[in-house]
């Protein structure tokens, strides 16, 4: 396991390497998220808007 | 119309896009995750160590897929970005832009595992050599299209204008894949080929091309979970929008 862990020596390249690739595709599944529960929230609030706005000022 | 190009109009409609691309991009991010887990397994532990390069050429499994990703997103963008500026179709715009998020993060990926790689194999993290350079005025390309995509106000204009820049910088696609032939590079030449026998041993390609398969299964189903967030984003003010965001009330 430890001789697994070492790579020879070279650990901190090829464990960078993976944690590089791991991390950025992370970001890259994480970051649509974020942007859709904005986007559906700021939908949300215009419809709150709009409707708000009708009571207020019924069309005769 | 004939059956194709019917199912090629239903598919162009933003909603039935949504819907279909929501109950995808679960199968296909399991799927990448999967086939990313057994190939990394192959590679990190299965296969034996390089002959010359001990196990530091390892870092090749997670390098070479994503520099394979990084033209492939370009040219699927690129055809994109035809489709929408021949033909005017809202959801080519829509894929062309979600692209460029995509091929960023893969060709970032390429450049700093390549940089990790080169330092003990090379001696330096970088070098201006062809392949390196051209690589990185790929990664400009794509920020240039998502810098142009955000700086202009009228979102359908913006993705034009982006698309346009995207199709120009197709002719470093080439310019990358082939430099290590054209010049005298730093850069090793390929060593996986579609034609012909490929100068790396089975016990090292398996795990590559399983790392390779499950890339390509993550960028379509990040391309899909993007163009649907971006087509909400677009379509604000119609019926199908507003109802997706009253039914996503509460849940998370």
């Amino acid at each position: 396991m430890s001789d697994f862990l070492a790579m020879g020596g070279y650990a901190g390249y090829v464990w960078s390497s993976v944690a590089i690739f791991v991390g950025v595709l992370a970001i890259d599944f994480i970051s649509p998220r974020l942007r859709r529960r904005r986007v559906l929230a700021e939908l949300r609030g215009r419809a709150r808007r709009q409707q708000r706005k009708s009571t207020e000022n019924p069309t005769p | 119309m004939n059956k194709l190009t019917l199912w090629f109009h239903t598919l162009g409609s933003p909603p039935y896009f949504h819907r279909l691309a929501g109950r995808l991009a679960p199968w296909l991010f399991a799927g990448a995750v999967l086939f990313a887990a057994a190939g990394l397994y192959g590679g990190l532990v299965v296969a034996p160590p390089d002959y010359q390069q001990s196990d530091a050429y390892r870092i090749i499994f997670v390098h070479v897929p994503s520099a394979w990703m990084s033209l492939f997103i370009y040219f699927v963008m690129a055809v994109n970005a035809f489709i929408a500026l021949v033909w005017r179709i809202k959801l080519a715009e829509v894929l062309a832009m979600a692209c460029a998020p995509i091929g960023a993060a893969f060709t970032v990926i390429t450049l700093a595992t390549g940089a990790i790689w080169g330092k003990p194999m090379w001696g330096t993290w970088w070098t201006w050599d062809a392949r390196l350079t051209s690589e990185l005025v790929l990664l400009f390309l794509y920020l240039g299209v998502i810098g142009l995509y955000q700086a202009i106000e009228d979102r359908r204009q913006a993705a034009r204008a982006a698309a346009f820049l995207a199709l120009i910088g197709i002719v470093n696609v080439p310019i990358v894949h082939f430099s290590v032939k054209w010049w005298n590079t730093l850069h090793q030449g390929s060593t996986v080929r579609l034609l012909g026998p490929s100068a790396i041993d089975a016990s090292m390609l398996w795990p590559l091309l399983l790392v390779a398969l499950a890339t390509k299964l993550w960028f379509v189903a990040s391309l899909l979970v993007r163009a649907r967030v971006e087509l909400l984003a677009l379509e604000g003010g119609k019926e199908w929008a507003r109802a997706e965001a009253q039914r996503a009330e509460g849940t998370p």
